[in-house]
């Protein structure tokens, strides 16, 4: 197969990019797309996983809970414990 | 929500991205080393961080801006490479990013922009334009650093959450424009304000998240080194270093520092907002604070103002290989709160003995001061090569670290490690 034009690739690039926080990866689990709609709605997902691993459970949800009760985020109670479980489970400490 | 302001360049910064990731790789994965093996990290990430900055951490570059260390992506934060420490005056295009909330004026439209001064500690309120800061006072010029409060985060032991800084949420820059005092004195300041407080253009996605205001003692406001900046190094301030006017408050961290800035208020009260009663503060009794905050100040707790003694290492770098007999050139540069540089003092052998370095160009008490020492390691070995700052009120750096909550003030002494073959 013939090599795509450079022009092509470069579009590619910049398209998949144009929101570059978008190629942050996080970790495929259950739970991931309720952390990503509810987290993503006021910044880049990269805050988890920079500030990662070393917050244990009472750590992250000590997170969560600021993030509701000071920063006024609109989490649903239901999805605060499934951000929490995720957040421990995959960038967490101690389970 | 942040976009880019200058959408021309969107295509060149996005290329820039991917050239930052395939740095990242081209680090990671050296050559021959099997991919499965402990990747080493990046060059451009101290040792010391949490293990997923080193996978997240990557070189972009913002419109407008060199390739800086990625932190986050919205709100943007992006700390400079210690590479760029090897001049005492930081360029405008490698000057950290630091936004608390996603928010960020795209754009701002000079001829419309107005600086609001009122609050009910003055009797005149005004409005400034651009023009009125560059005609209508003295216009003065400061040399100083602005670090973040939070510089070094990332290396606490053990790691507290936020962002996780490295050694480079710092700049220092030669900053004009007028004096806050001046500004204050047209507004026709009341005897009572206890203090002034700092509002920008930038804030919150949500009206439920509190507004980033701030707010510093009337003596502090009134000090003849703290300034309304509207030039960083002879130009325009970039965008994201807080275009077009800051507030510039030498020797105190740039929490204070207010970007984007688009109203002074003369207060007789305290300031109650969050990001003074609850953020930006440290423990009390833990720290050397010479300059108080009283009016904020509570039982254990005391707003962080002062920068406090340090320095950095910026030659050799970390891991640098040297032939026997070779001399090095210990390099760096040292900061406080404005007392000024006194001494700085390398040891080349984990602290045992200690050598007087070389000061460098002054330009002034709150500038980065460059020093060096020349060192001939006597044989084949490993070297700590440590430098240690002290001020001329006495303060000088820590062996061990001062834990907090927030990472604040982390002025330990860190060694560099070399080897001698």
């Amino acid at each position: 197969m013939k090599a795509p034009p450079i022009w092509l690739a470069l579009a590619l690039i910049a398209g998949a990019s144009a929101h570059a926080e978008e190629l942050v990866p996080l970790k495929e689990a259950p739970g991931m797309q309720v952390v990503k709609g509810n987290c993503g709605s006021c910044h880049s997902l990269d805050y988890l996983r920079t500030n990662s691993p070393f917050l244990d459970r009472k750590g992250w949800q000590a997170e969560v809970t600021k993030m509701i009760n000071i920063f006024g985020a609109p989490i649903a109670p239901e999805d605060a414990g499934t951000i929490a479980d995720y957040l421990v489970k995959h960038y967490g400490v101690g389970g | 929500m942040y976009r880019d302001p200058i959408g021309g360049e969107t295509m060149l910064n996005r290329r820039r991205v991917v050239q930052g990731l395939g740095g990242v790789l081209a680090v990671a994965v050296p050559g021959l080393a099997p991919r499965s093996a402990f990747p080493a990290p990046p060059s451009y990430l101290t040792f010391g961080l949490p293990g997923g900055e080193y996978d997240a951490a990557v070189l972009d570059a913002l419109p407008g801006k060199k390739p800086l260390i990625k932190l986050a992506y919205r709100p943007p934060n992006y700390e400079t490479p210690v590479s760029y420490f090897t001049s005492p005056i930081t360029a405008n295009d490698a000057f950290f990013v630091r936004y608390h909330l996603a928010d960020i004026p795209e754009k701002i439209d000079l001829p419309s922009w107005r600086l609001r001064v009122a609050g009910d500690g003055a009797a005149n309120p005004f409005e400034l334009t651009t023009a009125d800061l560059e005609n209508g006072f003295e216009q003065v010029e400061v040399t100083a650093v602005c670090q973040c409060s939070g510089n070094r985060r990332g290396l606490s032991d053990p790691h507290v959450p936020g962002v996780q800084w490295g050694l480079g949420a710092m700049g220092n820059a030669v900053w004009r424009g007028v004096r806050l005092k001046d500004v204050l004195a047209k507004a026709g300041l009341r005897k009572e304000t206890v203090e002034v407080v700092l509002n920008g253009a930038d804030g919150p996605v949500t009206d439920k998240t509190p507004d980033f205001i701030k707010s510093i003692p009337i003596w502090k406001a009134l000090d003849e080194n703290t300034i309304v900046a509207f030039r960083m190094n002879g130009q325009q301030l970039p965008h994201f270093n807080g275009f077009p006017a800051r507030l510039v408050v030498p020797g105190w961290t740039a929490t204070y520092w207010m970007k984007h800035l688009a109203s002074i208020e003369a207060a007789t009260k305290p300031f109650d907002g969050f990001w003074m009663k609850s953020a930006y503060r440290i423990p009390n009794g833990k720290f050397p604070v010479i300059e108080r905050f009283l009016s904020q100040e509570n039982e254990a707790s005391t707003p962080i103002t002062e920068m406090v003694v340090n320095s950095l290492t910026t030659s050799p770098a970390e891991g640098q290989r040297l032939a026997t007999g070779q001399a090095v050139d210990v390099e760096g540069i040292a900061w406080d709160a404005g007392y000024g540089i006194r001494l700085v003092e390398v040891s080349t052998d984990d602290g045992k003995t200690w050598h007087q370095a070389n000061l460098g160009r002054d330009d002034g008490r709150f500038a980065f001061r460059p020093w060096s020492y020349r060192f001939t390691p006597p044989g084949a070995g490993t070297y700590r090569v440590t430098a240690k700052a002290t001020n001329r009120v006495g303060q000088t750096q820590v062996d061990t670290l001062i834990f907090n909550p927030a990472g604040y003030h982390n002025n330990v002494i860190r060694p560099t490690t070399i080897t001698v073959e």
